[in-house]
């Protein structure tokens, strides 16, 4: 870290993870700045959605340092590392199928004791998701792919989050909703929310990304300004994404 | 005179007592996907708290309730927190095993403090009938049709509109996911912990008191029809369990009505095992919901199993084949052919759940089977005896196959309650098929070994025919685990969709496994029986099951030499440390808890 720079959000530093006897991070190191948005990219079997469970606390690291706000995350429960102010978009949404819709928002806020905030903040979803105003008595599970999305975001937002981890948000989306999540991730940074996401397609998380990191095999093998990155003719090298990342 | 109406009455008022379990257990199994074995002895506990409170303390009756409740309350978290929150990162299999040790020690400590004679539990109520159309109904009907609905009401309530209640129902949707939005999971189990044994403890005294009598029986009978309820609901599903409970009693109460009262559990199984094999997920489960038991293969505890050089066995062998020569007391040689036998058991059992991976929780069934056929072969058909325990064997085999092949299709934790429900209904039906069986009678003057026209009465002569029996067996099996078939068996086990995609059929592999496992198993029954000379339905019970279960584990599932070695372990150190009988239950139970905790991989390790 260089001199003046601010100290980051969010800090891997040397990470390595193991399931059993297979390695699935060699010194990982990754940074989130505050109020940024940072890409991780890589195919299958990367490491990426493993790199969101250290993050979590649902799984354990070997060795290495997860700091959140310069506090060591490392030992920490998932439930008090959401306490801590990081909320999560799980990859494939998981909601909790047989709730409604209102119960799967105010579960986002679990964490939080100020009922009258709350009530305010699920408006506030509302007017940012305004299509889940007519779904809030549906059961959860009965929803499209997109609206489950919608609800997933709403859900994390809800416990006032300083970051937001997502696994694969644009997974299994109509091309329509893709557009729309990824407006969303915009406006939910401008807000003040730094979001760490996990992604398969490269070029729509460029688009967003402040920072990406490209990941292959457990290694970082290319970083930087996701502008950068974009027309980097390595990253196609490095990175093959599925067919529509061309 | 008893009317439709009494028995629709009936039914109900003992639906809402399976419900109060059932909801327990569904509660447990959404949050943990757990089956509490050791929710029936809550149960028992719940009445003998009851018994306590009202014979000796003489409380009133809300003050009975209420003691009930937090005493039970307080056993299911001791339960949760040191039986088996420490299993947490376990192999799957831990938890269910541990409830099962759980439940043995909580049974045996009940029965050793209050002795296993029967009590009387007054209801304090007074003793009115009051005519309800053609039917009567008492006061005690009204308390535990009370108390049903307002648990279910408390429950709504509790999972509707407090905090915990939705962390509950968030976690037993999405136990991760739940995790992530800060629910702390061991709190959600604590609760679900309490409450369920908040609700089971006060059926148990409820019941004790609408049949006036408590006994240390009601524990396993308890945790059997919960289990039925909660799974004709749907596993998991705290209204459908209710519903199933409801319709379990109506399906009991009418099958009495018709056919009489020993039939009332063999309805109770049947029910369970038709909705197992039509709608595993019970009645109420929407069609694409996913099974919540999708793993196979990490259900047995992977481990490097210890080597043991064939020269090593050998001499073993052969020490054991010449110990009766020695100067050894009549004792040794009666404890050591126990061993021999409840070896060929844990060798059937060590093959269906360790090799292939189908825990099975009745096997004492294939015993009975072995022994029934055998016994009535030669009394009967006058079939010397050892062509006699061949036909136990091969009737074992086919008939054993047969009944479990509905479960085929089922995976792990239901593989174990279906096995468990098919033997019992084998020992529901030996016991009301009186025109073979002789029924609850039992058969008597079973003629003794023998062996090409000549009895073998002496211990010294026993012993030498059923150590070879068993070690010719384990010879096979060993043969069998080196061949293909062996390979295949255990591809099963580990991924049955991999093997399926590799043109394994599971059918067929599943049905030699237990063609050959129910061989040796009513090879087992079928000495016993002509040893014993006298077998009735109770002979081979549920315990030996878990006795067996116990064996293997200890042994390494799916260990040959490791089910010997547990045998030997676990019938003879009760008998060298000079145990007395009514502890040793309690001692199984506490080795069985130890096992899962600190070595589920067995003494040998797992193959």
């Amino acid at each position: 870290m260089t001199t003046g720079a601010p100290e980051p959000l969010l800090a891997l530093s040397n990470v390595n993870t193991f399931y059993g006897q297979a390695q699935v991070h060699f010194d990982l190191s990754i940074t989130v700045a505050r109020g940024h948005i940072v890409c991780l990219l890589g195919g299958n079997a990367s490491g990426k959605s493993t790199t969101m469970k250290i993050i979590l606390g649902l799984v354990k690291p070997r060795s290495g340092d997860v700091t959140f706000d310069g506090a060591s995350l490392i030992g920490l429960t998932t439930p008090q590392i959401v306490r801590r102010g990081i909320a999560s978009v799980p990859e494939a949404r998981r909601l909790f199928a047989d709730m409604s819709v209102r119960e799967n928002i105010l579960m986002g806020a679990f964490v939080r004791n100020d009922r009258d905030a709350v009530a305010q903040d699920l408006d506030k979803m509302l007017t940012l998701f305004p299509k889940l105003g007519q779904r809030l008595s549906q059961r959860a599970g009965s929803l499209s792919g997109g609206e489950q999305q919608m609800v997933a975001m709403a859900r994390a937002l809800m416990s006032r989050p300083r970051m937001i981890v997502m696994d694969e948000p644009t997974m299994g989306l109509s091309p329509l909703y893709v557009d729309r999540v990824l407006e969303l991730i915009r406006t939910i940074n401008q807000e003040g929310v730094s979001v760490f996401m996990v992604e398969q397609n490269a070029s729509l998380a460029l688009e967003i990304a402040h920072e990406a990191y490209v990941l292959q095999t457990g290694k970082i093998v290319l970083s930087g300004p996701a502008r950068a990155l974009k027309d980097d003719p390595r990253i196609r090298d490095a990175y093959l994404g599925g067919p529509e990342a061309a | 005179m008893s009317s439709w109406l009494d028995y629709t009455i009936n039914g109900l008022i003992v639906g809402n007592v399976y419900a109060l379990v059932a909801v327990g257990l569904a509660l447990i199994f959404g949050v943990s996907r757990l089956i509490n074995f050791a929710q029936g002895s809550i149960y028992l506990v719940g009445a003998y708290i009851g018994w306590v409170a009202v014979v000796q303390l003489h409380t009133p009756l809300p003050l009975t309730i209420i003691v009930v409740a937090v005493a039970a309350a307080i056993v299911g978290l001791i339960i949760e927190r040191f039986g088996l929150r420490p299993l947490q990162n376990s192999v799957r299999i831990a938890p269910l095993l541990a409830t099962i040790g759980i439940s043995f020690v909580l049974d045996q400590l009940v029965m050793l403090t209050f002795s296993p004679n029967p009590r009387a539990l007054p209801s304090q109520l007074p003793d009115v009938r009051f005519q309800v159309g053609g039917g009567t109904i008492g006061p005690l009907d009204l308390l535990i049709a009370g108390v049903g609905l307002t648990s279910a009401l408390l429950l709504f309530v509790f999972l509707r509109y407090s905090k915990l209640g939705w962390a509950v129902r968030a976690a037993s949707q999405d136990r991760d996911a739940a995790m992530q939005m800060g629910v702390d999971v061991n709190r959600v189990n604590q609760a679900v912990f309490g409450i369920a044994a908040a609700l089971g403890g006060v059926s148990g005294m409820l019941v004790g008191m609408y049949y006036n009598q408590i006994d240390t029986a009601m524990s396993l009978q308890a945790t059997l029809k919960g289990v039925v309820a909660e799974v004709v609901g749907g596993a998991g599903n705290v209204p459908g369990a209710v519903i199933g409970s409801l319709l379990l009693g109506l399906v009991e109460s009418y099958g009495v009505a018709v056919f009489g009262t020993s039939y009332r559990n063999l309805f109770a199984f049947l029910l369970l095992v038709v909705v197992l094999v039509l709608r595993p997920n019970g009645l109420f489960a929407s069609a694409r919901q996913a099974p919540p038991e999708p793993l196979t293969g990490t259900f047995i505890a992977p481990s490097r199993p210890v080597r043991i050089p064939r020269w090593a066995l050998a001499v073993a062998a052969a020490g054991f084949a010449v110990l009766p020569l020695f100067p050894v007391s009549f004792y040794v040689l009666q404890t050591l052919i126990n061993a021999w036998l409840l070896g060929m058991l844990a060798l059937s059992l060590t093959l269906v759940a360790g090799t292939i991976g189908q825990v099975s929780l009745g096997h004492a069934a294939l015993l009975a089977i072995g022994a029934y056929t055998s016994a009535l072969l030669s009394l009967t058909f006058n079939v010397p005896v050892g062509l006699a325990i061949i036909g136990g064997g091969l009737m074992c085999a086919a008939l054993g196959t047969l009944l479990i092949s509905p479960s085929f299709r089922l995976r792990g934790h239901y593989v174990s309650i279906a096995t468990l429900a098919i033997g019992e209904i084998v020992s529901l039906v030996i016991l009301n098929w009186e025109s073979v069986t002789r029924g609850p009678i039992g058969i008597s003057g079973i003629p003794p070994l023998s062996l090409f026209g000549t009895d073998l009465i002496s211990p010294t002569s026993i012993y030498w025919f059923s150590f070879a029996v068993m070690v010719v067996l384990a010879l096979l099996q060993g043969r069998l685990l080196t061949s293909h078939l062996g390979r295949s068996f255990r591809a099963i086990r580990d991924d049955d969709v991999a093997a399926r995609a590799y043109g394994l059929s599971l059918n067929r592999y599943k049905s030699l496994a237990f063609i050959f496992g129910g061989f040796a198993a009513g090879i087992s029954g079928g000495i016993a029986a002509h040893l014993y000379s006298y077998i009735n339905h109770e002979t081979f019970n549920t315990q030996q099951s878990i006795l067996a279960l116990t064996v293997v584990i200890l042994g390494g599932l799916g260990n040959v030499v490791g089910a010997i070695l547990g045998a030997v372990a676990l019938v003879g150190l009760p008998e060298v440390f000079r145990i007395a009988a009514e502890y040793r239950i309690l001692i199984y139970g506490i080795v069985l808890l130890l096992l899962v905790r600190f070595r589920p991989q067995g003494l040998l390790g797992t193959m």
